[in-house]
């Protein structure tokens, strides 16, 4: 994969749904609403689950802080929407293991999201990244979705 | 005297390097300042020609580790007003303030006592006292600040009670830039007979600092924020205070005569420094004073005003809100501001690839970000070694952020 400058990453990745935020807002009825921040940065979020059997049936997120922190929500949200629980964990599991550089990450499972491997390179920035995705987990943790 | 940055800038082999492949335009001596040559070379020195424990062997070498130790001492007071007496050496600010609480506050602060800080506090001078009130069921007051950043100072008489026993605040605010009227404060603690601790880290490296005039009864600042190493630090103390005061940490050297079973006290200041102490960033932080006096005191702070005035004018130009006083003569050279849509994080990242530095975040000050309401801000903070070609360089890169974000 050709390395995204910072620029090309802004623009071409984040910038488009810091902008424009998809899923944004409550959800209600949810089954598990979790709020976690970065103590360090103030990023913030405010994630909504609401789940049909072992499917993620809705999901939605409240948030403030950095373009890379709500982005990268707003991402995670479009991509985890409808899909089983287990494979939103399978596909949380596979970013964060991209983000610590202990896998290249696989365009199969991951599709434009292998677009956020350009965050790698600003280390200080890769937990604003991860924010939406750890939340994520928890939220599948705390509704009984999870396997390991 | 007015300061000639090319040449000063040579004195800071840091700039040699490029940052992201840009020449580096550092604007967070805030944090931790760039060290000048002079003070690299001391330190090496000390360790090349005069290296070994001090107030202990009876060798001509350990004679001069001792020697050196002890001017950078007499350094240290020198550049607060102070004889050498009251100065105890420290790793930094937070380690002074920290000596504080567990000696003379311990020893004086009790159930249903008050602690006062204000509401501009570094959390290295609001924990400590946090913590010191909960264990002694005392209460932590806080000083309210204006809109401007500047301390509430209609409302200290009804803050200062009978019941207050210290006063804990900041010469100088590493957020606003607010300088303190600390002397004022000092005056109505001690009507009422509570004592006075200055954290004075922001202040030491950039302003004129005399524990006289401001009549405070203990002072903190730390080495590496004004062109020393890291790990060394000054706690300044009344002497009288530290004579009654019991020690801070317990070991080695700190005693003057010891049983199986108990000891008695080296003499001031002695008795706060417990075991083998920092030497060589001491003596390090001791030609950083030498260095800053060379340059000089008021040249300093000239600089820095002028400085500060044309960021803030070109700052104001970006459309970018500033906090802390409009008035240069009530702030130092720390600017903390946000640029619209641009979170403090975006453009940090976005400028260092310009090769600038600037900090963003909370500035290890929680509750005073809670207060202006906004989770975080971008500051740029200024040194000997900046001028006005460094807020160009930021002004552009900012100026690239934002066309990003439009
Ligand atoms: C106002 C203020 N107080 C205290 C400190 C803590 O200093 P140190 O980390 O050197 O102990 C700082 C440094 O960031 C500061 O800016």
């Amino acid at each position: 994969m050709v390395r995204l400058s910072l620029e090309e990453l802004y623009k071409e990745v984040i910038l488009d749904h810091y902008r424009a935020p998809r899923n944004k807002g409550r959800l209600d009825p949810h089954d598990v609403a979790l709020e976690r921040n970065n103590p360090l940065c103030g990023d913030e979020i405010e994630l909504f689950v609401k789940f049909a059997g072992d499917d993620v049936e809705g999901i939605a997120f409240e948030g403030k802080g950095c373009s890379i922190s709500q982005a990268s929500a707003s991402m995670m949200t479009e991509k985890v929407q409808g899909l089983p629980a287990k494979d939103a964990q399978l596909v949380a599991e596979s970013i964060k293991r991209m983000m610590a550089g202990e896998e290249e990450g696989d365009v199969e499972t991951l599709g434009d999201l292998i677009s956020l491997k350009g965050v790698v390179k600003y280390p200080v920035r890769i937990k604003c990244a991860l924010l939406g995705w750890n939340t994520l987990l928890e939220a599948l943790e705390e509704g009984g979705k999870t396997s390991s | 005297m007015s300061m000639d940055v090319d040449v000063i800038r040579k004195d800071f082999p840091i700039f040699e390097t490029p940052a992201n492949g840009k020449p580096l335009t550092y604007l967070d001596s805030a944090s931790s300042s760039q060290k000048p040559r002079q003070v690299i070379d001391r330190i090496v020195r000390f360790y090349e020609t005069e290296n070994a424990n001090v107030h202990r062997g009876a060798y001509q070498l350990s004679e001069m580790a001792t020697a050196a130790y002890e001017g950078a001492r007499e350094a240290c007071g020198r550049w607060i007003g102070s004889p050498s007496r009251n100065i105890i050496f420290t790793r930094g600010t937070t380690e002074s303030i920290n000596a504080v609480r567990f000696t003379w506050a311990n020893q004086n602060v009790g159930a249903g006592d008050e602690v006062l800080v204000t509401e501009m506090e570094h959390h290295s001078n609001l924990i400590p006292w946090q913590l010191l009130t909960q264990e002694k069921g005392a209460t932590l007051r806080h000083l309210p600040i204006d809109d401007e950043g500047l301390l509430r100072m209609d409302l200290l008489g009804e803050y200062i009670t009978e019941r207050t026993k210290l006063v804990a605040l900041p010469l100088m605010s590493n957020v606003l830039g607010t300088i303190n009227p600390v002397a004022e404060v000092a005056a109505a603690a001690h009507a009422a007979g509570a004592k006075v601790v200055v954290d004075a880290a922001q202040a030491a490296p950039h302003i004129k600092v005399d524990v006289a005039e401001l009549d405070c009864d203990f002072l903190a600042y730390s080495s590496h924020k004004m062109c020393g190493p890291t790990g060394a630090g000054v706690l300044y103390g009344r002497i009288e205070l530290l004579e009654e005061m019991p020690p801070f940490m317990g070991g080695g050297e700190m005693i003057r005569e010891v049983w199986a079973d108990r000891a008695t006290w080296n003499e001031v200041p002695f008795k706060f420094e417990a075991g083998t102490m920092n030497i060589a960033q001491a003596v390090g932080m001791g030609a950083a004073v030498e260095y800053l006096e060379a340059l000089g005191e008021d040249a300093i702070r000239d600089h820095e005003v002028r400085l500060t005035k044309y960021a803030m004018g070109r700052l104001e130009e970006t459309g970018a809100i500033i906090y802390g006083p409009k008035d240069v003569s009530k702030r130092g050279g720390v600017v903390s501001f946000n640029l619209d849509d641009v979170h403090p994080h975006d453009l940090s990242t976005i400028v260092d690839q310009h090769g600038v530095c600037i900090r963003a975040g909370h500035h290890c000050a929680q509750p005073l970000m809670r207060r202006l309401g906004v989770p975080a801000t971008a500051r740029a903070s200024f040194y000997v070694y900046n001028d006005e070609r460094d807020v160009d360089v930021l002004i552009d890169a900012m100026a690239e952020a934002k066309g990003w974000f439009a």
